[in-house]
């Protein structure tokens, strides 16, 4: 599968990094060979085979619907790079 | 004119009345401290994993079971990914590809037709923080108290023709879902949320038109007021012959308009994939059967019950069924001996003015059930008259004051003593000779001077239909 530097641009956008145009092209390039290495795939005829989600076999385990209280807000928010004691701060957003 | 029809699909949110989140054992509670109730894990730590809720598995499957879906057997959790501050994964656990449950159906009824809406499926998923923008800082802030809180997402099939069909579905679900206990409904806090799909087309064509999807609509009126501009909208642009853009658009409550979400918070692109840290969720045959065998009596089967068993007429049986607390008030009034359709009136009029004015639930109103079966007693019996215990009504809810007693101290029973009634009539009659005369001549209307007279001196506490018939008795 072919990967053209506009798609990689989308990809990156997308993924909130910044590449400069040769980047794009390296990486469009890289990104195209590893889909052309999983098309190899699409010569297996799949047509009976129901899609796993998981490789492994077993399934959900559930929890009790019991609260639990791990840490004080002080110190998730010390994860944080800014803070007020109470919001979580990030630059603007609307 | 072309005729047209519109077409609408809504898409219900509804947040689920769990102790803790869906993916980690944080409280749900709401109107705690900002970020009071956050863990590793749904603050999106590195390196730390999610673990099911076993009471959001049988809350959606109850709801799944009430609206008639097929249960799947195995489900998938999977990623939705986009970036925003009030969602630290940079991902949203949803299900795609493979959702709890689909194919159900739920019945409405507007304007006395019924019909069948289809609902595509059910799955379940986690919501996202609230951010709160700063009037004066170049700065946003984030509180993740509601990240990760378990929701589940109800999308109907295109089915519905009108405003009027989309809110009857909406009530219907919202009512569902309250009986089930498994949600609050509370639209305003944004526990029952939803999204309508709108387009328009020529009646007779079969594909369907360009379709805009509405959002911030948080009552059952900004829902019908939007979609009805939205139809209008179409209805106008097809008539100029402009193009219908497909869009996301944000109702405005203000104008009642519909305008267009900027483009870039309209940028989708998912990227769906099954979320690799969650296996399967396999659906246990035996609690399955469990749980369908815990639903309570939905709303549709109550009122059916209701018309049928106490005799009550649609529209009643309708207002009475569509909470579950005042269904159950009305049936404890019934219980403590009140007679059906009495009960009815005054549930549906006073009972609900008043719990709509103080913001009460039914069931914590300090007029009990028991305590409204014995005023219409009173009122029945003709100890008190049907205005006045409307008048004491409000009084009586707000102090929850047993009404024989209230009534007793404040000298409100009526006087039904046949000799006392007539013994006043006796001089209304003699005070007022020529009015007497005028009547003896044919002037009927007088009758209500009389009675007037009669409750004036008997400063209103007279029984008036027993005034009238003493009256009709004398002069007759």
């Amino acid at each position: 599968m072919k990967i053209n530097p506009d798609d990689m641009a989308r990809i990156a956008n997308l993924a909130r990094i910044e590449l400069s145009p040769e980047k794009l092209a390296l990486f469009a390039g890289q990104l195209g060979d590893v889909l052309t290495y999983m098309d190899a795939l699409n010569a297996v005829d799949t047509a009976d085979v129901r899609p796993m989600y998981s490789p492994v076999s077993h399934h959900t385990v559930t929890r009790p619907d019991t609260v639990v209280k791990e840490l004080a807000r002080a110190d998730i928010l010390a994860g944080a790079p800014e803070d007020d004691g109470a919001f979580f701060i990030v630059p603007r957003i609307v | 004119m072309a005729q047209y029809e519109a077409v609408i699909g809504l898409e219900v949110h509804a947040q689920l009345l769990t102790r803790t989140k869906v993916f980690c054992g944080c409280s749900t509670a709401f109107g705690n401290e900002p970020n009071e109730n956050v863990c590793p894990v749904c603050a999106g730590m590195p390196g730390v994993l999610p673990v099911m809720n076993d009471k959001v598995l049988e809350y959606a499957a109850k709801m799944a079971l009430a609206v008639d879906c097929r249960v799947n057997p195995r489900s998938v959790f999977a990623r939705k990914n986009y970036f925003y501050p009030d969602l630290p994964k940079g991902y949203q656990i949803s299900q795609y590809e493979e959702p709890l449950a689909e194919h159900g159906r739920l019945e409405i009824e507007v304007d006395g037709e019924r019909k069948t809406v289809g609902i595509t499926r059910i799955h379940m998923e986690e919501d996202a923080g609230k951010n709160i923008h700063s009037a004066t800082e170049n700065v946003s802030y984030v509180d993740l108290n509601r990240c990760g809180v378990p929701l589940i997402e109800i999308v109907s099939e295109p089915d519905m023709r009108s405003a009027d069909e989309a809110v009857a579905y909406l009530k219907n679900l919202r009512s569902i879902l309250v009986y089930l206990g498994i949600c609050d409904g509370n639209m305003e806090e944004g526990s029952f949320r939803c999204d309508a799909n709108v387009s328009v087309r020529p009646v007779g064509q079969p594909e369907f038109g360009v379709r805009a999807e509405l959002k911030n609509m948080n009552s059952f009126r900004h829902v019908h007021k939007a979609i009805e501009y939205e139809i209008r909208r179409h209805i106008d642009c097809l008539e100029d012959g402009e193009k219908i853009v497909q869009e996301t658009r944000l109702f405005d409550t203000v104008k009642g308009v519909t305008l267009p979400m900027r483009g870039k918070e309209e940028a989708h692109d998912y990227r769906y994939f099954p979320d690799p840290d969650l296996v399967p969720v396999v659906m246990d045959k035996v609690m399955l059967s469990r749980w369908r065998s815990e639903l309570p009596e939905l709303p549709e089967a109550r009122k059916r019950r209701f018309m049928a068993e106490h005799g009550l007429p649609a529209y009643d049986a309708e207002v009475l069924t569509a909470e579950r607390d005042v269904a159950d008030y009305f049936e404890a009034a019934l219980a403590a001996g009140a007679e059906p359709k009495q009960a009815a009136n005054w549930i549906m009029t006073e009972l609900l003015r008043e719990l709509r004015e103080k913001k009460v639930g039914a069931l914590d109103c300090a007029l009990t059930p028991q305590k409204l079966a014995r005023l219409l007693k009173l009122v029945e019996s003709g100890t008190i008259s049907g205005t006045s215990g409307k008048q004491i009504f409000a009084e009586l809810c707000a102090t929850g004051a047993d009404p024989d007693t209230y009534v007793k101290d404040k000298g409100l029973a009526q006087i039904s003593d046949t000799g006392a009634i007539e013994a006043v009539l006796d001089e209304v009659l003699a005070a007022n000779p020529k009015e007497l005369e005028r009547y003896r001549g044919g002037e009927r209307k007088l009758t209500g001077f009389f009675v007037g007279q009669v409750m004036r001196r008997m400063k209103g506490q007279a029984n008036p239909g027993l005034v009238n018939e003493l009256l009709a008795r004398k002069l007759g």
